[in-house]
């Protein structure tokens, strides 16, 4: 369980993020949920400590991360996966390299034993052949599976994916998000995703926080998120014409 | 100017706040020292073995005087190369080759979120990315400067005897004339100080980089000027504290 605490940021005395709290719970995929620009990388980024909040506390299971030791961040660290954006995969390794790589430099496990466990995560997300192609070779779908098969590679505890799905086609990013699901469940991690897609919001919104201007306006489950009355956030779910369309049938058929 | 500077240093520090295992730092380290020695070997021996030439043909031109002996024109190929033409100019070719290349890297696996990757498994990025690459041209420049040495005194021999400036026999008394062994250990003195600016101030100028793909190339050449600049001035501090 993640645990956030009245978070601060702001850039050049610009307010990116206002006083945000919540509870990221154990094997649930917790979502992010907003528009571009409302914060939602930026606090991403707070909790796993690549950016420092101005106000505000992160604990992991009990854990305090912010302001920490040095040593106890490092150790929180290693029980972190996370799928970056662009995937991040380091470009001189070949696919089987860089899902090694963490196992390389975090655990002591000899090298029969970490081609096992890499051959196992490939297998994992469906990428049984691929071990020597390079990132450069494979495509952005393939590339974001591999980014999940290194992050889960050392068995980690919490998994963060800053918008796993973009840039892929809906069948696709549907697949990832079903992964991601699967993976939260089997192995009961405390999952943090950021996503402005409702697709994702319906799919696998286990816990929904809706960021709107830096602040959390709504909280709840992909269940109860059509019921909301906030303005913001129905604005946000109705801007497409799909959601609105299905909407108009379902007041319809209501009627 | 002086926050640039104060900046350089603290990333100088945070190379060793948490260093990753010596023995992972030592493998990185072969690997770049192959990486940047192996593929500056080209570009470092055509140009030393020209600079060698020319400053024969140059010098001989200059010293077209009977009360000169010509040997003197390979002992001044010598001491030329020795004291400045190889150290220093291998040293600027290299922040051009090598310093573009390692900001340009550090700069892309920046924008790209390689480094952020690297941050959140735990791992110290600037100790894994950069300390390999100091360390590596510590190891690598001395050996190219060694190389320009032979090859700039070897270019003026073959430049001299070819153009019919002077014999085999002059040249190679005067190259073997009033020899200092001390200027080789100035030489690689030199070569070690301009490997350590050239790589620091590259990665400096890579690991910092922001922004796209613009950016990355602004690094670039922002990291190959500033190196250039650095070489020259610590060049004249070396001369005027060392000789």
């Amino acid at each position: 369980m993640i645990e956030i605490h009245n978070i601060h940021k702001s850039f050049n005395g610009k307010t990116i993020l206002d006083g945000i709290s919540g509870v990221f719970e154990t094997g649930k995929t917790n979502l992010l949920l907003g528009a571009s620009g409302t914060g939602k990388s930026v606090l991403l980024k707070c909790i796993v400590g690549l950016v420092k909040p101005d106000i505000g506390s992160v604990t992991f299971d009990g854990t305090y991360f912010t302001n920490n030791k040095l040593d106890i961040r490092q150790e929180i660290r290693r029980k972190i996966g996370m799928l970056f954006q662009g995937s991040a995969l380091f470009d001189s390794m070949t696919v089987e390299q860089n899902v090694e790589f963490p196992l390389k430099m975090l655990t002591d496990m000899n090298k029969s034993e970490r081609m096992d466990r890499v051959n196992f995560c490939l297998q994992r997300v469906g990428l049984e052949n691929a071990n020597n192609k390079m990132p450069s070779e494979i495509s952005g779908g393939m590339k974001k599976r591999v980014g999940i098969a290194r992050a889960i590679a050392p068995n980690c505890t919490y998994l963060f994916c800053d918008e796993p799905n973009s840039g892929l086609d809906p069948q696709t990013a549907i697949t990832i998000d079903e992964l991601i699901k699967e993976i939260t469940h089997e192995y009961n991690i405390t999952t943090i995703i950021v996503t402005h897609d409702m697709n994702s919001v319906i799919e696998i919104g286990d816990k929904i926080f809706f960021l709107y201007k830096g602040k959390k306006l709504w909280e709840g489950t992909n269940d109860n998120i059509m019921d909301n009355q906030i303005p913001e956030l129905q604005d946000f779910i109705f801007a497409n014409r799909l959601m609105r369309d299905a909407k108009k049938v379902e007041d319809e058929r209501d009627r | 100017m002086l926050q640039h500077f104060g900046k350089y240093l603290l990333f100088l520090k945070s190379l060793f706040a948490r260093g990753e295992s010596s023995n992972i730092i030592f493998k990185r380290t072969i690997d770049e020292a192959i990486l940047i020695g192996v593929n500056s070997i080209v570009i470092v021996a055509i140009v030393s073995t020209f600079i060698g030439a020319v400053t024969c043909v140059q010098v001989a031109y200059n010293l077209d005087n009977a009360f000169i002996p010509r040997s003197t024109i390979g002992f001044m190929v010598r001491e030329m190369t020795l004291l400045e033409l190889a150290p220093t100019i291998t040293s600027i070719v290299l922040a051009g080759k090598v310093g573009s290349s390692i900001a340009g890297g550090l700069g892309t696996m920046q924008i790209t979120e390689q480094v952020d990757a690297l941050e959140v498994m735990g791992i110290n990025s600037a100790s894994y990315l950069v300390l390999p690459k100091i360390l590596a041209s510590l190891l690598v420049f001395p050996m190219l400067v060694i190389l320009a040495m032979f090859l700039s005194i070897a270019g003026g021999y073959v430049a001299g005897t070819l153009s019919g400036e002077l014999t085999a026999q002059e040249y190679t008394s005067g190259i073997r004339g009033d020899f200092i062994p001390y200027n080789i250990v100035f030489a690689l003195i030199k070569s070690v100080v301009f490997a350590f600016l050239i790589s620091s101030i590259a990665s400096f100028r890579g690991y910092n980089t922001s922004g796209g793909a613009l950016e990355v190339g602004a690094a670039s050449t922002t990291a190959v000027t500033n190196s250039v600049i650095a070489v020259l001035i610590a060049d004249f501090i070396c001369a005027q504290l060392l000789l």
